[in-house]
């Protein structure tokens, strides 16, 4: 139940919806989305940006935020740590145990490779856990790699790195396949076709859901996995510097005991960084969908050591967070609402664009929905517009939403709002790291050897935007392949001596720049404390 | 001035916003969380908390992200609870009631008071899918257990020591692995792929140059 001062744009909504739904809104030319995302895109606000001094990537711009990150001190000095008795000893070091670290854990443990995990939280609290619309792959008689391939490459673009987006189109159906082996249970037909819907930018109906709980389908059967074939796990540990050898290649890592203090020694002989996303670091100041560590870590831990990063200064903002009840300010409201049928929809009912533009795009619009043409609905604690939930049973009939979507009837129940009668308020949130590590085909970066990186954490996969349903695509292709082929190459390896003077070389490099900072990274958590909101500070 | 209201986190008083979330009002207070913190939106049950509101007998339990503070709550956090996870080999498992006979036989000693359905932070019917699970109908086991996110609520308050997130975690692997039906348009793609059907198409257009790769994005057709 909406308060009265909702009511009466919530009034022109629903006169409106039997015409709303009937309505066929056009989609933008390419001419008119590029100019709505120079003007209303937050990638596009040069001031939010800051121009990196040091590292491999100097001269590049990044956000703000991001930058103080990477241009901070360690927390540690070089001879800080004792590297000639570690802790762990290895042949494969994975940081991270969202839906990449444990993809790539369970194919390099397949290929006998002695492996580990180390992740910053428990296994499985990670953004993988929270996907809910679904993940992409041409399985379809109407579809092909190919049409994947293009999408994508459009969506992003044109800027994806194709043949990483080859690898990404070519290996999905097996992806698919894979999961389906390990138990994942897809929303199928009784003759066994999956369930497909749209996404925002697809040409072709290739969604593949788990209701819109697919995210933590998938992740709850690879953390099982995970465990029924006991690769140590180290939880509540983060990776807070990597460890390279006298040949500076990447050897392993220097770990913090989140709940200690303690630090550790993880010796390995290679290692991948699956450390996922950035959302906590709230670029802009905008909210986030994402969990709790999401702080660029990894992005941080392989710039110091000397790789080099793509595409970092691209973030994606989902067009609908959800914008009210203010205790879900930020939360993700899954692109399916639209793939089923809700249209968005303005302060006077009328619906202002198409719901199935990419996510860039429909952020932008949205933004100036709510700015320039000030037909936002004002929340009381900022603005957004109606996302008409109520249109997907009229489209689906009645219990589309309740089977569908449970999560999202679920998260707007709890406040009272019940989402099959009632529109929901939504607008742009902080959502994805388009960017990150720069890799090569093996899942390698391409300036240190032996170090991997798989997920959210890679730049270039997707180019400058990423698809809906590709980010969880990627992270198992992906996963899987830095998995594989870290194990070979750990065959093939042998480990000098270690060291961690790069943080020194670092330093050096950061005072000869005259970068005056007392910011230590990586992150590891944001702060929230004593604060009323999650963007007080 | 935002209305306040009291809480007792541990035992200890603290004064908070009312609309506040019990996580965000523990970081109000001071907290820097660790445990009991992970998707902070609902999904990965790292968050069980018990409490109990001052004059109240009953005890509750709740997802601390995703439930407003009130008046009088005492509260607990449960950020770790021991469940029993069985290890099993997915490739050699059979979905039969067998399987559930040995490695979860305590699902058997079951006496029916419904604590963990009363518990369930997701609202879900647990003791009916345990009964599901018991006659190894694996596949309303997993419906029924389908938005389950394992916070662990349910096992601490059995008298049996199930732990039904884990019995339901693996009724839904058989399910999805050996009782769904196979997908035939995807074993049929993923053989043409392997034969290198699409290979001379993918090469092609990796090679194009972007201003035909604009073309065909632009005028792509799209499935309605
Ligand atoms: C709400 C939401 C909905 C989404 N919906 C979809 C969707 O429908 N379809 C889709 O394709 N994609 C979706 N995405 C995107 C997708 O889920 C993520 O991009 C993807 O799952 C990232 O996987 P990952 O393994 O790279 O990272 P994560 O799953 O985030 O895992 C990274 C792990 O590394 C840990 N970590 C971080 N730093 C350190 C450190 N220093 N040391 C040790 N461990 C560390 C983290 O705590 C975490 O556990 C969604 C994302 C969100 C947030
Ligand atoms: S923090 Fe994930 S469910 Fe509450």
């Amino acid at each position: 139940m909406y308060a009265e001062q909702f009511q009466k744009s919530l009034k022109a909504v629903e006169e409106a919806r039997e015409a709303n739904i009937a309505y066929e809104p056009a989609r933008m030319t390419a001419k008119e989305k590029e100019d709505l995302l120079a003007a209303y895109h937050p990638d596009y606000k040069q001031d939010e940006f800051e121009v990196l001094q040091i590292g491999p990537n100097k001269g590049d711009k990044v956000p703000k935020e991001l930058a103080e990150m990477l241009q901070a001190h360690s927390r540690i000095t070089s001879g800080e740590v004792d590297l000639t008795n570690p802790t762990y000893d290895v042949d494969v070091l994975i940081i991270g145990g969202g839906g990449a670290g444990t993809s790539a854990a369970i194919e390099a443990h397949e290929a006998g490779a002695n492996v580990m995990i180390v992740t910053k939280l428990r296994m499985g609290d990670a953004n993988t856990m929270m996907a809910e619309g679904g993940i992409q792959a041409a399985d379809k008689p109407n579809d092909s790699p190919a049409i994947h391939y293009i999408d994508a490459f459009g969506g992003g673009h044109y800027a994806a790195k194709p043949e990483l987006l080859y690898k990404l189109v070519n290996d999905a159906p097996e992806a698919i396949q894979w999961l389906n082996k390990l138990g994942v249970e897809f929303d199928k037909m009784p003759d066994g076709t999956m369930v497909t819907t749209h996404g925002g930018g697809t040409s072709r109906k290739r969604m593949h859901a788990c209701k819109d709980y697919s995210g933590a389908e998938i992740m709850r059967t690879l953390r099982d996995e995970v465990l029924n074939r006991q690769i140590p796990v180290v939880d509540f540990t983060s990776a807070i510097e990597l460890i390279l050898d006298e040949n500076g290649k990447a050897a392993g890592a220097v770990l913090l005991n989140m709940e200690t203090g303690d630090l550790m020694v993880a010796k390995a002989k290679t290692v991948i960084i699956a450390t996922g996303g950035a959302g906590r670091m709230h670029y802009q100041g905008f909210p986030t969908s994402n969990h709790y560590g999401a702080t660029a870590d990894g992005l941080v831990l392989g710039y110091r050591a000397g790789a080099k990063l793509l595409y970092a200064e691209t973030l994606q903002y989902h067009p609908t967070g959800a914008a009210f009840p203010e205790q879900i300010f930020g939360a993700l409201v899954t692109e399916k609402v639209r793939s089923l049928g809700a249209k968005l929809v303005n302060r006077e009912g009328k619906v202002f664009m198409h719901p199935l533009e990419t996510r860039d795009v429909s952020a932008a619009s949205i933004i100036r929905e709510c700015t320039t043409r000030e037909n936002g609905v004002d929340t009381g604690a900022g603005l957004g517009v109606w996302l008409d939930t109520p249109m997907i049973e009229k489209i689906g009939g009645e219990g589309t939403i309740e089977k569908r979507i449970p999560a999202m009837m679920r998260m707007f129940g709890k406040y009272g709002i019940d989402i099959r009668k009632e529109p929901i308020l939504v607008y742009p949130t902080l959502h994805y790291q388009n960017g990150g590590l720069d890799i090569a085909q093996n899942g390698m970066t391409t300036q240190v050897e032996n170090l991997y990186v798989a997920g959210e954490a890679v730049g270039g996969i997707h180019g400058r935007n990423r698809l809906m349903g590709n980010s969880l695509l990627d992270i198992i292709v992906f996963g899987r392949n830095a998995g594989q082929n870290a194990a070979a190459k750990a065959k093939e390896t042998t480990v000098g001596a270690l060291t961690l003077s790069h943080i020194d070389a670092f330093d050096k490099e950061r005072a000869e720049a005259g970068i005056e900072t007392d910011a230590i990274s990586p992150k590891l958590l944001p702060d929230y404390r004593r604060s009323v909101t999650e963007l007080d500070k | 001035m935002e209305n306040m209201v009291n809480i007792f986190l541990f035992g200890k008083k603290y004064s908070v916003p009312e609309n506040l979330t019990i996580m965000r009002a523990m970081e109000y207070a001071g907290y820097q969380l660790v445990r009991g913190c992970g998707c902070r939106n609902g999904f990965c049950g790292a968050c069980a908390t018990i409490y109990r509101i001052k004059g109240d007998r009953e005890l509750k339990v709740c997802l601390a992200c995703q439930t407003k503070v009130e008046e009088g709550m005492y509260i607990a956090t449960l950020p770790f609870f021991p469940l029993v996870k069985q290890v099993f080999d997915i490739e050699k498992v059979k979905p039969t009631d067998m399987v559930m006979m040995q490695l979860y036989p305590e699902i058997y000693a079951c006496i029916g008071c419904n604590a963990c359905t009363k518990s369930c932070t997701q609202g879900l019917n647990v003791m009916q899918y345990i009964a599901y699970a018991q006659r190894g109908d694996f596949e309303a086991c997993a419906e029924e257990s389908f938005d389950c996110v394992m916070c662990g609520v349910c096992s601490s308050r059995c008298p049996a020591g199930i732990s039904h997130p884990q019995v339901a975690m693996l009724a839904r692997r058989l399910n999805g692995k050996y009782l769904a039906p196979e997908t035939g348009h995807l074993n049929d793609r993923v053989k043409e792929i392997k034969d290198g059907t699409f290979e001379e198409l993918l090469q092609n257009l990796m090679q194009k140059p972007i201003d035909e790769m604009k073309e065909l994005y632009n005028n792509r057709e799209i499935e309605k």
